[in-house]
């Protein structure tokens, strides 16, 4: 198996439950795995919880820990993807100081160049927005940390959904209401 | 027509009763009290539906309650306080987690106002259990207790089986609701009985039919799911040998011509030798334990592998499978039969014996037949073994005790092995036989321990007292702790680093508690001192004076290959 280290998303479906959270990273600490990015919000599903989480490992033990989540009793769903898979989006905020923008034209050209918006300008600072992939929103980070103008700044987890057209957990859904959990006997 | 209203520790107790609940070990403490209350009138008169085992420690609650869901097929159920009476179940719980065993352990809780302010007692429960249970879940209202206890049960039970903790705060005890009664026999998010894949099947026939050393290695799945005559079937219709896990000793009847004796590090000669001869490895219900596959790098590397499992997260975590078959073995074992040929390996079968016969002459005959010298482990065992008849249920704590009792004992009746496996909990025996003997009240229990997992849980003779529940315990004392110091001499040049345990009077201990006791130390004694132990009613301690520097073997030391077995330790 490719033991390779790369950049996985898993996307993992969740009832909405407390303490959730906690038994999905606990399986990635048990394996000494850096969780890199994480984003929970509601899914379009009613009561379901959709997770995003990023980390840099190998196929064999992406397979492990998505087994190992997938296992957990409320977690209904556990998948993991490569870039490719996926439309990925990120999301980052800069504020920056006013003075240094208005002194240097540059500055303005840098956010232009970026495709950002400029979401409040007052006196001492403005606020930025970028929407893009990673290498975009870092790129504009190391272009206006050049002109020492900014003040804090701050990426948001990756947020993904899969290239297949409904949410992959809708048919599981189905099926598990129509055919209940099956029986031993 | 309006719904009773009653409190939720009433409404536990009518929750417990439909799941079919009959013994409860417990403790009570101040956060369980409201219940306890309640519980004080289903356990007599005419309201009676539980029996309260009284334990003496609640780790003691939790393994009785494991013993009990082993040797019974049910789920055992521990009812004790919040604080430090949950934390000591919590090895309990781990080791239920470890041997896919079915408990549910009821914890008391503070308030839920009082929830986050360190309060007397306080601890957060579900956040220490869930790495190690199936399920845990705080129950914050008493309207809730009906579907939790039932979901519980359920997961507890279904698929591969485990352990669930249940929090439940004090409010959720004393406040009332409308009792609306629930069960559960379905969870969204939850997939137990994974459908059996029709193709999976046909790779996995094609492959045994194919086969010409066949290898079969039984786990406690088989046992889990009710499989035996199924895979009677399944052995004989190919004619597969087959080595049985220590956890699935009793799923193939120990004298079956086709039981190739115990997997792992002391396990059969021939068993784990022509683990790296066979050329299809059938995996049944079992999990490649490190303990079973030695090196994972070197492990039937010549074999294709068939892993038949209920859990889909076993499928390739410790050792790669050519064909996974997920599924209840209890379906996927007929499903493969019908499509297996009859087939004959006489030539391979008999093969096993070469290997099985030098471990005879050099192990067996001298473990269990010793002309001279101290008394022997085996020789203990296996006379229990013929006393008993192979009927009995052998519950045996960690350590040397658990591998030689379970080497030479024998099994002719399923779900007979109650021992704790992946875990390996010392202290786990006596419990556990406390809770086998209510989980099978009609058997025989041998519980086999040594001088220091019995201290572990030598308080548990006070609730042998209270209850005279018939457990034979047969004490191998050899004032040692022995597989560490086996270890030590093998590994740390016997330099026996606080091995050696300076032991109280056990007659005066057993005699404290009013437990019959006899000693043997000569072995012309011995077999009429076991016979007199197992026709005694009620229980029965028997202290065996156990040669102080006994070695188990056969032995695949650490981190080598299980072909790689010795039948003599050097050292």
């Amino acid at each position: 198996m490719n033991q390779e280290k790369k950049l996985y998303t898993l996307l993992v479906y969740s009832e909405n439950i407390a303490g959730i959270l906690n038994q999905i990273s606990a399986v990635f600490t048990r394996r000494q795995v850096n969780i890199e990015s994480m984003n929970v919000s509601a899914s379009n599903i009613n009561n379901i919880h959709k997770y995003t989480i990023t980390a840099w490992s190998n196929e064999e033990q992406i397979v492990k820990i998505t087994k190992a989540i997938e296992k957990k009793i409320d977690v209904v769903k556990a998948d993991y993807y490569t870039d490719e898979q996926l439309f990925i989006h990120e999301v980052a905020l800069f504020k920056i100081s006013t003075p240094i923008l208005l002194e240097t034209p540059e500055v303005s050209r840098t956010i232009r160049k970026h495709d950002a918006r400029m979401m409040e300008v007052n006196p001492t600072y403005s606020t930025v927005l970028l929407a893009g992939l990673t290498e975009d929103i870092v790129d504009l980070f190391n272009c206006l940390n050049e002109f020492d103008c900014i003040l804090q700044y701050t990426r948001s987890g990756r947020i993904a959904v899969t290239r297949s057209l409904e949410e992959p957990i809708s048919d599981i859904l189905h099926q598990q209401e129509e055919e209940g959990n099956g029986d031993a006997e | 027509m309006s719904k009773e209203v009653i409190t939720g520790s009433e409404a536990l107790m009518r929750a417990l009763h439909n799941e079919g609940v009959k013994t409860i070990f417990g403790y009570p403490g101040g956060a369980i009290m409201p219940v306890f209350d309640a519980l004080y009138d289903y356990t007599r008169g005419e309201t009676k539906w539980f029996d309260h085992v009284l334990v003496r420690h609640e780790q003691a609650a939790a393994h009785a309650a494991e013993g009990y869901a082993r040797v019974s097929g049910e789920v055992g159920v521990c009812l004790v306080t919040s604080g430090p009476g949950a934390t000591n179940t919590l090895t309990g719980v781990a080791d239920a987690m470890m041997d896919s065993t079915p408990i549910v352990v009821i914890a008391g809780q503070v308030s839920i106002g009082a929830l986050g302010s360190d309060a007397f007692q306080e601890v957060d429960l579900v956040g220490v259990a869930q790495p190690i249970t199936k399920w845990a879940y705080q129950i914050r209202r008493p309207e809730d207790i009906a579907w939790a206890v039932s979901q519980a049960f359920y997961i507890a039970r279904s698929g591969r089986p485990g352990p669930v903790v249940l929090d439940l705060p004090k409010n959720s005890q004393t406040h009332t609701c409308e009792w609306e009664e629930a069960k559960v026999s379905y969870v969204r998010s939850y997939n137990p009985y994974p459908k059996l894949d029709d193709k999976a099947i046909e790779q996995a026939a094609k492959l045994i039919n194919e086969a010409e050393r066949p290898f079969a290695l039984v786990g406690q799945g088989v046992e889990l799911g009710n499989a035996h005559s199924e895979l009677l079937e399944f052995l004989e219709k190919a004619d597969i040998p087959a080595g049985r896990t220590l956890l699935g000793l009793s799923a193939l009847v120990s004298d079956h011509p086709l039981n190739m004796g115990m997997l792992g590090m002391h396990g059969s000669y021939a068993a784990n030798m022509k683990t790296q001869e066979c050329d299809v490895l059938i995996a049944i219900g079992m999990r490649f334990s490190d303990r079973v596959t030695g090196l994972p790098s070197t492990y039937a590397k010549q074999a294709k592998i068939v892993h038949l499992d209920i859990d889909a997260s076993e499928i390739d975590k410790n050792i790669k499978t050519d064909v996974a078959v997920l599924g209840d073995c209890k379906q996927s074992l007929p499903a493969i039969t019908r499509l297996l040929r009859k087939n004959n390996h006489k030539s391979w079968i008999a093969s096993f014996k070469q290997y099985a016969d030098m471990e005879d002459e050099r192990v067996i005959q001298k473990d269990i037949h010793p002309a001279d010298g101290p008394l022997l482990m085996g020789e203990v065992t296996n006379v229990v073994a013929e006393v008993t008849k192979g009927n009995a249920v052998l519950v045996n704590d960690v350590g040397q005790n658990q591998m030689i009792s379970s080497r030479y004992f024998k099994f002719n009746k399923k779900r007979s092995i109650v021992t704790s496996g992946g875990f390996g909990t010392m202290g786990f025996g006596l419990p556990a036989a406390i809770g086998s003997c209510f989980g099978a009240p009609d058997r025989t229990v041998c519980c086999f321990f040594g001088d220091g997992g019995f201290q572990m849980s030598i308080q548990e003779l006070g609730t042998i007292m209270e209850q005279q529940t018939p457990v034979k315990m047969i004490l191998l004392n050899n004032n040692y702790l022995g597989n560490v110091r086996q270890w030590q001499d093998l590994m740390f040049k016997g330099r026996h680093s606080f091995t050696d345990m300076l032991n109280p009077c056990y007659g005066d201990i057993a005699k404290g508690y009013g437990i019959p006791y006899d000693r043997v130390t000569d072995r012309n004694d011995l077999r009429a001192k076991i016979e007199k132990m197992i026709s005694t009613e009620g229980p029965y301690l028997l202290e065996c004076a156990i040669k102080p520097d006994e070695d188990i073997v056969p032995m695949t030391m650490p981190g080598k290959s299980v072909d790689e077995m010795l039948l003599e330790l050097d050292y």
